[in-house]
């Protein structure tokens, strides 16, 4: 913690968990998405599914969707900048056993056919964990530069990546590997002491067995 | 320079041994620890003083409403009423809660602010040290200091107790902001650390125990009220402080029973809108009322 968690964040109110916390968890879903979101399903649960409008949480999760931050002035606005740009939206409530109170799950269908689905908590003062991704456990918080790399399960595919890193001079605080099968797809989630120059980045994607790259910067 | 932030004395202790406010002590040890200087670390103040006195401007319209259409239009009435000058509590205190309440309107009404520590607390520590600047010939550079101290004495609260309403009550939001914004009122009127530190303990104690019970769960009612409680607060603990009034229960107890009476506080009055105002006949018909007509 540092006195900018305490002095801030700058954020769009009216709520650090319910708007400023739904927002991150939009962007993060927008991130991995990685192509123009046409269609976004979004389950809420918990807190989020009883309260959702009068904490403009929807309008928060949807700016998000579109690649806002949460201190963007055009956030409350976000429902109808959807609209005229093109993006189907609809919300429903979901039961999740076991899940943080203010929980959303998203799925977001691409311009060009991807599909993301991102579950995330916010979990207060404007901080978030992601928990799912694309129906695999997760675990990170976007508070530190993030690499997320959806690969074949193979030999060397960690050893590459990592490699990569390392010609690069980036640390890595924090590894997570998700891998529901032995062998078939998994995802990487690596979090960084430092920032990646889009070389990196490019150089990864190239890699053999390296599905997608989706680098996340800490705000 | 290390700093654990788990005692305001020790911070106070550290700032009076190198001759510096504890917004100074704060500034020079976060910019070594960010690995950035201390001129960029002002920089980041600045900017957010800035969306302060926007939020505080903007929130201070007639028309702003909230989307629920609960709450707004109460900082223009009180700012209207402080300029009149036939206030009870003077012109500088009536200013401080009009800011206050301005600040908190436009944080519900969607605007943007500065959550400091939390957005339902935001129009506190902005109602003090915007309203130094408007009357007391406040310079930026003092506000910013002002807000390290703040921030200072915030990380050790949110560390050795809570700045979250869900775990603490509103003691722990509308209390810590009181508390930073005393701490920072005294260091712009020229306190001691000392002082500074006696201001936070009185700040909190004088809302220890305040609930956490927002009507329809919305950071409206009684939230904005509270704000200008919260800056009244932190003016009377300044003060004290100032007179050379002391805590008799140090500081870091008082804050040691913060944390313990937020932790026996029940459920319902942990911002679960299931007690207290909540729970009114009013509170309830106004969450049928927005909740049943969405």
């Amino acid at each position: 913690m540092n006195i900018f968690d305490i002095i801030g964040p700058v954020m769009i109110g009216p709520s650090s968990s319910h708007t400023a916390g739904a927002a991150r968890i939009g962007y993060v879903a927008r991130k991995i998405l990685a192509q123009e979101p046409v269609e976004a399903e979004i389950g809420l649960a918990g807190s989020f599914a009883q309260t959702y409008k009068g904490h403009g949480t929807d309008r928060a999760l949807i700016a998000g969707i579109l690649g806002m931050r949460p201190d963007d002035e055009r956030l409350p606005r976000s429902l109808e900048l959807a609209k005229e740009q093109g993006l189907r939206f609809s919300f429903h409530t979901v039961q999740l056993p076991k899940c943080h109170p203010n929980t959303a799950v998203i799925k977001l269908t691409g311009k060009e056919g991807a599909v993301a689905q991102v579950e995330g908590a916010s979990v207060g003062g404007g901080n978030i964990l992601i928990t799912r991704l694309n129906g695999m456990e997760s675990a990170f918080t976007g508070q530190c530069d993030t690499l997320i790399i959806p690969h074949r399960d193979t030999p060397g595919v960690i050893a590459t990546v990592t490699q990569a890193l390392a010609l690069y001079k980036v640390n890595i605080g924090n590894f997570k590997l998700t891998r529901p099968i032995k062998g078939d797809m998994a995802i990487m989630t690596i979090e960084l002491d430092g920032q990646l120059d889009s070389g990196v980045v490019e150089l990864l994607k190239k890699q053999p067995n390296v599905a997608g790259v989706v680098y996340l910067r800490a705000n | 320079m290390r700093i654990a932030y788990d005692s305001i004395a020790e911070l106070a202790r550290l700032a009076a041994s190198e001759t510096m406010t504890i917004g100074q002590l704060v500034l020079e040890e976060q910019a070594e620890q960010l690995g950035r200087t201390k001129e960029q670390l002002l920089a980041v103040l600045d900017e957010d003083l800035t969306v302060m006195e926007q939020a505080a401007r903007r929130g201070g319209r007639k028309d702003v409403h909230s989307h629920s259409g609960l709450t707004g239009g109460d900082g223009w009435r009180m700012s209207q009423y402080a300029r009149a000058g036939q206030t009870l509590s003077g012109p500088l205190a009536a200013c401080a809660m009009a800011i206050a309440i301005s600040v908190a309107e436009y944080n519900a009404a969607m605007g943007r602010i500065v959550a400091s520590p939390t957005a339902g607390s935001c129009g506190i520590l902005p109602g003090a040290v915007l309203v130094m600047m408007e009357q007391r010939g406040t310079s930026r550079q003092q506000a910013c200091e002002a807000l390290a101290a703040a921030g200072g004495i915030g990380l050790v609260l949110a560390q050795q107790a809570s700045i979250a309403g869900a775990e603490g009550g509103c003691q722990a939001e509308c209390g810590s902001a009181a508390a930073m914004a005393a701490a920072a009122l005294v260091e712009l009127n020229g306190g001691t650390p000392e002082m500074a530190a006696n201001a936070a303990a009185m700040a909190i104690k004088n809302q220890l125990g305040l609930v956490c019970d927002p009507v329809a769960g919305l950071v409206e009612v009684p939230c904005i009220k509270r704000n200008a409680g919260g800056v009244m607060c932190a003016l009377c603990a300044a003060d004290m402080a100032l007179a050379g009034i002391r805590s008799v229960i140090p500081v870091d107890e008082v804050v040691g029973a913060m944390r313990e009476v937020g932790e026996s506080l029940p459920c319902s009055l942990r911002e679960t809108a299931q007690g207290g105002l909540a729970a009114t006949p009013t509170g309830q018909a106004l969450a049928r009322k927005i909740f049943g007509a969405n």
